[in-house]
C-alpha cells in the first residue's frame, strides 16, 4: 500500500530532522547548549514539525480533492447519450467508478493485465465476461462510454496518486531544509514550536466544527438529490409509507408522516416508563437514602446507561417481546399479533433511559439549596410535603429540560426499534401493533440493495436530515433551560 | 417549649395521641417513600433479569453436542473406500458400521441409517475421508473424532427443540432423536466447549452451528485501535485549547456549542456522515474496520473533550502558577505540569469512551460493517484496517435478524463476549481512577 509507506517516509523523515535540528543547533553553539536561545530538543522539534505537518495537510487536502477533480472531469466526457432514459449522469458514474475498481481488483488477482486494462479499444463484452470471471460485481453490460470512462477515470486516479506522492514528498523536504538552514543558536525555536503547537490545538478543536458542517452538508445535498427525484410536498404530507423494492425508484410511497408517528408513539411509551421511575429514583436518592444504599444503588442504575443498544434491542426481541404475546397475544387478552410492537420496543427503551432520567435529576434536586428545605421544614411540613411542594417547583424547569433530552435519545434510538418495533409503517393507535421509526427505516433503506442514487435510497437522508434537526432542536431547548435554571441558583 | 404554659393555642387533644390529619400527613410520606424505593427496586430487578436472561440464554452458545467416537480404519478399508465410485458414501457407511459395532459391543442394538447420520452430523464423510487422506500414517491405529452434531441437536439438548413441537422435516426427524437418546446414554453424543464459536468467522444463513465470533472481534479490535489512536490525541489537543488557552470569543462559543451539540445527535446520523463523507466522498473502502474506526472516532470524539476537560479543569491553578513562576512558558507549563497530573482521569475518560464506541451499532451498518461480511481473519496488519469485517455488535445484530432462531443462541453468546470486553474495559478505567486518582 503505496500511502502507508508514503506516511512511513515522511515520518521517518521527521524523525531525522529532529536529530538533524539539535545537532545542527548545538554545533552552531559550539557545543554548549546555554548559548542557544532554547532548549535544544526545540530545534529538534522545528524541523521535525515543519517537515511533517505541511506534508500532511497536502495529503489530506490531496486524498480529499482528487477523487473529486477526477470525478467531475471524467462525468465532463460522458456524452449526453451514454445516460439512459429515466437514469441520472451520478448513477452512471457510479457505474464507471464500479467498471473501474472491477478493472482495478482484477488487475491485482492477475486475470486482466494492466495493458488490457487501459487499452482504449478493447471491446466492452469482453471486458465484462472477463470482469464477471474474476469475481467482480458489474451491472449486466457495461457500455463503451462507460468502459470509455472507466479506463480514463483509472488512468487518472492512478497518476493523481503519483503526482501526490511527488507533491507530498517535495513539500516534507522542502520544509525540512528549510528549517535545518534556518537552525542557528539566534533562532527562537521554542516560540516557532509553541506557536506551531497552538495552530495544531486549534485545529484539533475546530474539528467539532467540520463534524457539524460534514453532518449538515452531507445530509443538505442528498436530501437535495431526495427532493429532485421526489417532490418534498409528498414526502411531508403523504400517510402512507410503501417503498418499491426494485431499487430503481417508481411507484414508490415515501411519506414520513407514519414514521414520525411511529417515532413519537414508540418515545411516549419510552417516557412514560422512564420519567415516572427515574423521577422517584432520583427523589430517593437524594433526598432519602443514606449514603450507603446511594453508593450502591446510584451505580446499579447507571450500569442500565452503559449497557449497549444492541443488547437491548435482542432483549426487546427475544425476551419482552414473547413475554408481551404470552400476556397480550392470542392466546391471552388477543391485542397482540406479533413480539415486535410499540410497547414491546417502548418498554425496553423506557428502561434504558431511567437512569438517563434519575441521574440528570439527581443532579438537579442537589442543586436546589438547602436552605429552601430548612425553610420549609421551619413551617412544619413533612419530607414529602416539602419535597412536592417546594425542592420540586423549584427544580421544575431542570427536570423539564432532562426529560427532553431524555425524549430526543429516545427519538434518536436506533437498535431497539430496529429489533424491537416491526418494520411495517402504519398508522395506528393500538400500542400492541408492530410500527416502525425514522431511524429504523433509515437503517434499512440504506442496508438494502437499493442503488445509492434511487430515490429508495436517498429518502434516508431526507429521514435523517429530519431527525437531526428535530433532536437538535430538543437538545437546544433542554440545554437552554437546563442553563438558565442553574444560574438562578448559583 | 413543653412546659410552656399553652393556655391561648386552641386544644387539640393530646400531644399523644395522634389526630387524624397528622395521620393522613405521615402515611402520605410513608406512601411517597414507598414509591421512591419502588423506583429503585423497579430499577434494579430489570437490571437483574436483564443480566439473568442474557447469562441463561447465552450459555448455550458456548457448548455444543459432539459426537465423539474412537476407531480403526486400516489401509485395506481405506484402499476399498477410495476405490469406490462415490468415495464420502463409502467412508459414511465405513464410519456407520464402525458406529454399529462400537454399540453392539455396549450391548445396544439400534439401526442406524445412513440418512439420519447425515442429517444429525452433516458430511461425516468428507470430514473422514479429509483425515486419512492427510494423515496416512494414522491407518491402523485408532483415532478419536469429535464431530460436532447439526444445530437441531444442540436445541434438543438446550430444550429449544423438543420432541412435542417437533416438526418433521429433512433436517431432523422423529426417529433420529431416538437414535440420539442412545447414543447419548452410550456417551457417545456429549456436550463439549465450542472453541469455534470464540475464534471462528461467520457462517452462512444455514450453518448456525459454525457460526463464530472471532472474526468480527478482530474487526472490533482494529476499529478500537482507530479510535484510540485518533480520538485521544485529537481530544486532549481540542481540550487543551479550550481549557488552557482559548480566548473568550466567539470562536471558541461556537466550538462550545458545537461539541455539546455533537455530543448528543443520535448515532445513527453519525452513520450517515460516514457513508456520505467517507465511502461516497471520498471513496474509503466499503465495511472497512478502518471507516468504522473514523466514524466512531467522530462520535467519541465529543465525550472524550468533555471528560479531558473536566480533569484539566481539576487541576488546581496553583500548579500552573509555580510552573509560570519558575520560568516556564504557558506551553510548557500546560504540557510539562498540568497534563501529567491530569493523565490518570483523561485515559479514564477515554477508556469509558472507547467501551461507548464499542457497543455502538447503528453507524457501523450504514457503513456496510454487516455480519456477513465477518467471513475470515484479514491477511495481515493493512489488511485489518482496510479489509471488509465486521464488529462484534454488528454481527450480533445480523444474527438476531435471521430467521433461524438457532442463530439466537449465538446472538446472546455474542453479547456475552461483548459485555466481558465492556466490563473489564468499565474496570480497568475504575483501577486506573482508584489508583491514580490525586484530590486536592
Amino acid at each position: 500500500m503505496p500511502l502507508f509507506w508514503l506516511i512511513l517516509v515522511v515520518v521517518g523523515m521527521s524523525a531525522i530532522g529532529f536529530v538533524l535540528g539539535r545537532q545542527r543547533a548545538l554545533a552552531s553553539a559550539g557545543g554548549e547548549s546555554r548559548d542557544l536561545h532554547s532548549l535544544p530538543n526545540y530545534y529538534g522539534w522545528n524541523v521535525a514539525l515543519k517537515a511533517v505537518v505541511p506534508a500532511f495537510l497536502l495529503l489530506i487536502v490531496w486524498l480529499i480533492a482528487q477523487p473529486l477533480y477526477v470525478g467531475s472531469s471524467v462525468s465532463a466526457t460522458l456524452p449526453d447519450s451514454a445516460v439512459p432514459e429515466g437514469s441520472t449522469r451520478g448513477l452512471v458514474m457510479a457505474e464507471v467508478r464500479r467498471t473501474a475498481e472491477g478493472l482495478d481488483n482484477a488487475v491485482e488477482q492477475g486475470l486482466l493485465d494492466d495493458d488490457f486494462a487501459t487499452n482504449a479499444r478493447a471491446d466492452f463484452t469482453d471486458v465484462t465476461q472477463r470482469l464477471k470471471d474474476a469475481g467482480q460485481i458489474v451491472t449486466a453490460q457495461i457500455t463503451q462510454p462507460v468502459l470509455r470512462a472507466a479506463q480514463s477515470y483509472r488512468v487518472m486516479n492512478a497518476s493523481g496518486s503519483f503526482y501526490m506522492m511527488i507533491a507530498v514528498l517535495l513539500i516534507a523536504a522542502a520544509g525540512f531544509f528549510f528549517a535545518v538552514r534556518e537552525t542557528n543558536a539566534e533562532f527562537r525555536a521554542r516560540n516557532v514550536v509553541e506557536n506551531g503547537i497552538r495552530a495544531l490545538l486549534i485545529g484539533a478543536a475546530s474539528i467539532a466544527i467540520l463534524t457539524t458542517i460534514g453532518i449538515v452538508l452531507s445530509l443538505v445535498f442528498n436530501t437535495y438529490d431526495f427532493f429532485t427525484l421526489y417532490p418534498a410536498s409528498f414526502f411531508f404530507t403523504y400517510l402512507t409509507w410503501a417503498p418499491s423494492f426494485s431499487g430503481r425508484g417508481g411507484g414508490s410511497d415515501l411519506g414520513i408522516i407514519p414514521l414520525l408517528w411511529g417515532t413519537l408513539y414508540i418515545s411516549i411509551v419510552a417516557l412514560a416508563v422512564a420519567v415516572p421511575i427515574g423521577l422517584f429514583a432520583a427523589i430517593y436518592l437524594s433526598e432519602y437514602a443514606s449514603p450507603k444504599v446511594r453508593a450502591i444503588a446510584k451505580p446499579m442504575l447507571e450500569v442500565l446507561a452503559g449497557i449497549p443498544t444492541i443488547v437491548y434491542g435482542l432483549f426487546a426481541l427475544l425476551t419482552v417481546g414473547p413475554l408481551l404475546v404470552s400476556v397480550f397475544g392470542d392466546d391471552g387478552l388477543g391485542w397482540m399479533q406479533s413480539g415486535t410492537a410499540v410497547m414491546t420496543a417502548g418498554l425496553v427503551m423506557g428502561i434504558m433511559l431511567i437512569p438517563f432520567v434519575s441521574s440528570l435529576s439527581d443532579d438537579i434536586i442537589n442543586a436546589v439549596p438547602q436552605a429552601m428545605r430548612d425553610g420549609s421544614y421551619g413551617l412544619g411540613a413533612t419530607k414529602s410535603e416539602t419535597i412536592k411542594q417546594v425542592v420540586l417547583p423549584a427544580a421544575l424547569p431542570g427536570i423539564v429540560g432532562a426529560i427532553l433530552l431524555a425524549a430526543s435519545r429516545a427519538i434518536g434510538e436506533t437498535m431497539i426499534v430496529v429489533l424491537g418495533a416491526g418494520a411495517a409503517a402504519k398508522l395506528s393507535l393500538n400500542p400492541f401493533e408492530a410500527m416502525t421509526t425514522v431511524t429504523a427505516k433509515i437503517v434499512s433503506q440504506l442496508t438494502g440493495d437499493a442503488d445509492f442514487a434511487s430515490p429508495e435510497a436517498l429518502v434516508a437522508f431526507a429521514l435523517g436530515m429530519s431527525l437531526f434537526i428535530i433532536t437538535l432542536g430538543l437538545n437546544v431547548f433542554a440545554l437552554y433551560i437546563v442553563r438558565k435554571y442553574r444560574e438562578q441558583y448559583e | 417549649m413543653t412546659d410552656m404554659p399553652m393556655e391561648d393555642a386552641p386544644v387539640r387533644g393530646s400531644l399523644t395521641q395522634v389526630d387524624a390529619r397528622t395521620k393522613k400527613r405521615n402515611a402520605a410520606e410513608k406512601r411517597f417513600k414507598a414509591y421512591g424505593i419502588g423506583a429503585i427496586l423497579i430499577g434494579v430487578a430489570f437490571l437483574i433479569v436483564l443480566a439473568v436472561s442474557i447469562i441463561r440464554s447465552g450459555a448455550p452458545a458456548f457448548t455444543h453436542t459432539v459426537m465423539d467416537v474412537e476407531f480403526t480404519v486400516t489401509q485395506e478399508e481405506f484402499n476399498a473406500a477410495e476405490g469406490e465410485l462415490f468415495k464420502t458414501k463409502a467412508y459414511s457407511n465405513l464410519f456407520i458400521g464402525k458406529l454399529a459395532a462400537q454399540l453392539e459391543e455396549m450391548g445396544l442394538e439400534v439401526e442406524i441409517e445412513e440418512a439420519a447420520i447425515e442429517r444429525l452430523l452433516g458430511k461425516v464423510g468428507a470430514d473422514i475421508r479429509e483425515f486419512y487422506r492427510e494423515n496416512t500414517d494414522a491407518l491402523g491405529t485408532p483415532n478419536r473424532f469429535e464431530l460436532s452434531a447439526s444445530s437441531r441437536v444442540d436445541g434438543y439438548f438446550n430444550g429449544r427443540v423438543t420432541r412435542d413441537t417437533l416438526v418433521e422435516s429433512r433436517f431432523l426427524m422423529l426417529a433420529d432423536l431416538d437414535l440420539v437418546d442412545v447414543l447419548h446414554e452410550a456417551g457417545i453424543i456429549k456436550g463439549a466447549f465450542n472453541w469455534n464459536f470464540i475464534t471462528g468467522a461467520d457462517s452462512g444463513v444455514d450453518n448456525p452451528g459454525g457460526a463464530g465470533i472471532g472474526a468480527s472481534v478482530i474487526g472490533s479490535f482494529f476499529m478500537m485501535l482507530v479510535v484510540l489512536f485518533l480520538s485521544l490525541p485529537i481530544g486532549v489537543a481540542a481540550s487543551i485549547y479550550l481549557e488552557e488557552f482559548a480566548p473568550k470569543n466567539r470562536f471558541t462559543d461556537l466550538i462550545e456549542v458545537n461539541i455539546s451539540n455533537l455530543a448528543a445527535v443520535p448515532s445513527i446520523v453519525f452513520g450517515i456522515l460516514g457513508l456520505a463523507v467517507f465511502i461516497q466522498f471520498m471513496h474509503l473502502p466499503q465495511s472497512a474496520p478502518l471507516v468504522g474506526g473514523l466514524v466512531l472516532t467522530l462520535m467519541t470524539l465529543p465525550t472524550i473533550i468533555i471528560s479531558t476537560r473536566a480533569s484539566l479543569r481539576a487541576v488546581p491553578p496553583s500548579i500552573r502558577d509555580a510552573a509560570l513562576g519558575v520560568g516556564a512558558s504557558k506551553m510548557q507549563a500546560v504540557f510539562h505540569h498540568v497534563l501529567p497530573l491530569a493523565m490518570p482521569g483523561i485515559l479514564t475518560g477515554t477508556i469509558i469512551g472507547l467501551a461507548q464506541a464499542l457497543g455502538e451499532t447503528a453507524p457501523l451498518l450504514l457503513i456496510g460493517m454487516v455480519g456477513f461480511v465477518a467471513r475470515g481473519y484479514p491477511e495481515g496488519i493493512v489488511a485489518g484496517f482496510t479489509d471488509p469485517n465486521s464488529a462484534m455488535p454488528a454481527q450480533i445484530y445480523t444474527w438476531a435478524a435471521r430467521a433461524d432462531a438457532s442463530f439466537y443462541d449465538k446472538a446472546w453468546g455474542g453479547i456475552i463476549i461483548l459485555l466481558i470486553f465492556l466490563l473489564s474495559m468499565n474496570i480497568l478505567a475504575i483501577i486506573l481512577r482508584r489508583r491514580f486518582e490525586r484530590r486536592w
